[in-house]
């Protein structure tokens, strides 16, 4: 146990407001103990000097992704970020999401995700073995596994500068954690849908220049750049810019 | 009254496991069909659950099967079960979890392709169908991608605070959207409730903010009868440290995979606590319980008793100063597991230490204690339709009662959602289907809408809705807990009593727009509520038994093995009585009862190889 006891202050800046111009930064103090986490400074300001401060939460272990907020301005999960990964008696920042519309203080509308979600052809299962069982291989199904654990806490879509900095693209463009979705779907062992057209046309993926950034910020350590993108671009190409593949579906017709 | 209305056929309140599945049913049925989220879509308390969906698949082992499954749960449950809802459900889980394998779901695999299962406290053989630890996500996304591919109106951040009704009859239900603050009624032929649980009435608790007692607080005002709410599931291992952290589950599936509890001196107690009951089951030796993961010939570890079993050991370690140096006692999987297998098997547990405590789980052990986790009682269905006692109002999941009678084992939530959600839809929609267009009674939505409207109309002047919390919170922790008393209970309800009182002066500061502070004073009405329940039926049951230890009265009598404790809303007060329990069939009840456990069963598909996998399998006798 490397962390020190006792009780001590911090000072947290929370963002307060119900759009954007008009709202700003609000200071408090509260008393902090040993293993806290950004989420409890919230609770205690909650409860002790600002009882309406609006904030999404759930399950305060990192698994159901709502307490998703700009720390210090790192795209971070409240309740995964211990006050003992921040410098210590400096100001904690605590900002709402930027690329989503704001709700009011550190809460968001996402509806965006739910919207694109919508968008997604779903899961079309080959059917069942001759013993009428579906048998898949762990081996095949762990690569698509990595792409279960998404949270859906929106982070990667936060850091999306296709998206964060340019609102025009939102119509075009699904971010990444659609990327990861489709990739899962066009990598599920028993999977029959085809969904390579889409993604090039509807989800944007043409959109992403591979920065990572995505990357970078999901909890959930999904290699989102490297085996989801990346896969998906590899098969676009493969589909609509590879002559040999064009010349094959002129001549056998679409797969 | 010019709230916005929508109308619906089924509405479902709730969106965890058991309201997708409901609301995925109804709209199978044709039912124009309204999903209700207190959070966003997928948010649930569902995503939380770690370990496993319970269903005899015989995928690992041929030899289970409904029976075997069926027994374990009445046993679990000590006889206090409903018998109809424990055949039902281990009848149809295997089919449900399935189904989530046609709509995408990816479970661990056996070695020959098939969905892996895994041991679990009070089940007889690997039974949980899992992903890791993170089953309850796989199940819910798997769900709610589902629920958006068949077009369902999923409603999110709506917190419906009322149910109405026409007649005796439910009419539909009315609430505020939590971003705008603004009232919605939903007017509908049948609601079926899928609400969860009342964790939030503790002060440790696994259970997130939702967890209120909304959906039986409503059921109870609508005139439905609750039953069994004095069984209470403390889950015996959550986090101890740090304090923030407190309550958060450590999944079964950590002694489901090898794990053992440890003492401070080293001991591993659990071999001092086997109960009578299972004494036949349980191995007393160390040997025998280690053997037993992969033998099934042996006899199950004691680290794997039910859940009620092993949280009241622990809480007798601890008060005999045997704990950890947070209050717990240890959870060890560092020295008996490769850190390979353990990092592969319970990933976001190792996340969890790592992140949460600075605690590496393949190298030290955890400090673990109990968690209040579950509640075994709610809303009397019945145990085919889930029909509530009001006509058009059903229930699934946490919020209903009788499946996991005095206590529930671990595994078989997440197939009760299942199996319960898909009846609740089925048979909503098919109440919906016969009746006429529902009369929405103004002075009802009226009078919901002002009582929602209060507390911001008084402003600051008035309680403070999260020091009223933090109350309730310790009175049900220092008074309801693991262990009871009637003087403590006493206490408890005199205190609830109070904590009434003064909520009905509760002030919210701010506007409605999402609003915590508002939002709170009013789920405390539901609280206040469920805790006075909780508190009164176990001051009335005079014996102990599963979630439910009466110091005063440490042993279970079998006159009260007969009967359900009800809880009843009459004239604005809680009515308690005692009814019997519906009589089990005699052949149910030799399986039940036999002291030792069945006999492996015959093969019953004997094209079926053995699919047990490598280091997994166990030798027939």
């Amino acid at each position: 146990m490397t962390e020190a006891t006792g009780t001590r202050e911090a000072t947290v800046r929370v963002w307060r407001g119900e759009d954007r111009a008009s709202g700003g930064f609000a200071e408090y103090t509260v008393s902090v103990d040993p293993g806290m986490v950004v989420l409890d400074v919230v609770f205690r300001v909650q409860a002790t000097a600002a009882p309406d401060l609006a904030v999404r939460w759930n399950c305060k272990a990192g698994k159901c992704g709502s307490c998703s907020a700009e720390v210090n301005g790192h795209p971070r999960l409240m309740c995964m970020t211990r006050l003992s990964s921040l410098p210590e008696g400096e100001p904690i920042t605590v900002a709402p999401m930027a690329t989503f519309p704001l709700v009011r203080d550190l809460v968001t509308d996402v509806s965006f995700n739910y919207e694109k979600a919508k968008t997604v052809p779903a899961f079309r299962p080959a059917p069942p073995g001759p013993d009428g069982k579906r048998r898949m291989y762990q081996q095949e199904v762990e690569r698509v596994q990595e792409f279960h654990k998404c949270i859906e806490c929106f982070l990667c879509q936060n850091v999306c500068h296709v998206i964060r900095d340019h609102e025009e693209n939102k119509q075009a463009f699904s971010g990444p954690r659609f990327f990861v979705r489709l990739a899962a779907l066009e990598m599920h062992p028993l999977d029959t849908n085809d969904r390579i057209d889409l993604i090039r046309a509807k989800h944007g993926l043409g959109f992403c220049n591979i920065t990572k950034c995505c990357t970078e910020v999901c909890p959930e350590d999904i290699h989102i750049t490297d085996n989801a993108i990346i896969p998906l671009k590899e098969r676009v190409v493969t589909e609509f810019y590879d002559p040999l593949a064009w010349a094959k579906r002129r001549i056998f017709g679409p797969r | 009254m010019n709230a916005e209305q929508r109308e619906y056929d089924v509405v479902v309140v709730g969106a965890g496991g058991a309201g997708i599945r409901a609301a995925i049913e109804a709209k199978a049925q044709g039912a124009r069909t309204a999903l209700v989220c207190k959070s966003l879509f997928g948010k649930a308390h569902t995503v939380m659950a770690e370990g496993g969906i319970a269903a005899a698949l015989r995928n690992v082992w041929k030899e289970d099967g409904w029976d075997v499954h069926f027994r374990d749960t009445m046993r679990g449950g000590k006889l206090v079960s409903s018998w109809r809802m424990a055949q039902i459900h281990a009848q149809e889980a295997p089919d449900r979890v399935l189904e989530l394998e046609e709509w995408g779901a990816l479970f661990d695999r056996t070695p020959d392709g098939l969905i892996l299962q895994r041991d679990f406290g009070g089940h007889r053989y690997a039974r949980l169908a899992h992903v890791g630890d993170r089953t309850g996500l796989e199940m819910i996304r798997t769900l709610q991608n589902r629920a958006v591919e068949v077009g369902i109106d999923v409603l999110m951040e709506c917190s419906i605070q009322r149910l109405l009704t026409d007649d005796g009859r439910v009419s539909g239900c009315v609430g505020y959207w939590r971003q705008s603050g603004r009232v919605v009624v939903l007017r509908a032929k049948a609601v079926v409730l899928a609400t969860g649980g009342v964790g939030k009435c503790w002060r440790i608790t696994s259970n997130s903010w939702e967890y209120t007692g909304d959906g039986m607080a409503m059921a109870l005002e609508a005139g439905a009868d609750l039953i069994d709410m004095e069984f209470v599931q403390f889950h015996p291992t959550g986090m101890v440290w740090p304090a923030s952290v407190r309550g958060i589950l450590v999944t079964e599936g950590v002694r489901g995979d090898g794990g053992t509890l440890r003492n401070s001196k080293g001991e591993r107690f659990m071999f001092r606590y086997i109960p009578d009951f299972f004494r036949a089951e349980t191995a007393d030796t160390e040997a025998e319980a280690d053997a037993w993961y992969e033998d099934k010939t042996k006899r199950r570890t004691p680290d794997l008793l039910p859940r009620d079993e092993v949280a009241r050991a622990i809480n007798a370690e601890v008060k005999a100063g045997r704990g950890s140096p947070h209050g717990g006692v240890f959870l060890d999987i560092a020295t008996r597991r490769p850190a390979e297998y353990i990092r592969a098997r319970l990933p976001s547990m190792y996340h969890q230490f790592k992140e949460l405590a600075d605690i590496d789980i393949t190298k030290e052990p955890m400090e673990v204690g109990p968690t209040l986790h579950y509640i075994m009682g709610g809303v009397r269905v019945d145990p085919d339709t889930t029909a509530s006692t009001v006509p058009g109002l059903f229930a699934a999941g946490e919020v209903a009662a009788g499946l996991h009678g005095a206590n529930r084992l671990g595994g078989n939530s997440l197939s009760d959602l299942l199996v319960f959600g898909r009846r609740a839809g089925l048979y909503a929609a098919e109440h919906a289907a016969r009746e006429r267009a529902p009369r929405v009674d103004p002075a009802q939505v009226d009078e919901a809408a002002r009582r929602m409207a209060a507390p911001l109309e008084r402003g600051g002047e008035g309680e403070e809705p999260y020091a009223l919390h933090s109350e309730l919170q310790d009175t049900m922790h220092e008074l309801v807990g693991i262990i009871r008393t009637q003087s403590e209970l006493d206490e408890a309800v005199r205190r609830l009593g109070s904590l009434r009182e003064r909520s009905a002066g509760v002030a919210a500061k701010g506007g409605a727009r999402f609003n915590p502070g508002w939002n709170l004073a009013l789920d405390l009405r539901s609280m206040l509520t469920v805790a006075e329940a909780v508190t009164r039926s176990a001051a009335l049951r005079k014996e102990s038994r599963g979630g439910h230890t009466r110091d005063d009265f440490p042993k279970a009598d079998p006159e009260w093995a007969k009967v359900n404790v009800v809880t009843r809303l009459r004239d604005g007060r809680l009515e308690l009585a005692t009814e019997p329990l519906p009589e089990l069939p005699e052949d149910l009840r030799a399986l039940v009862l036999a002291e030792a456990q069945p006999p492996p069963r015959q093969e019953q598909h004997p094209e079926m190889e053995s699919t047990a996998p490598a280091g997994m399998a166990g030798v027939r006798p």
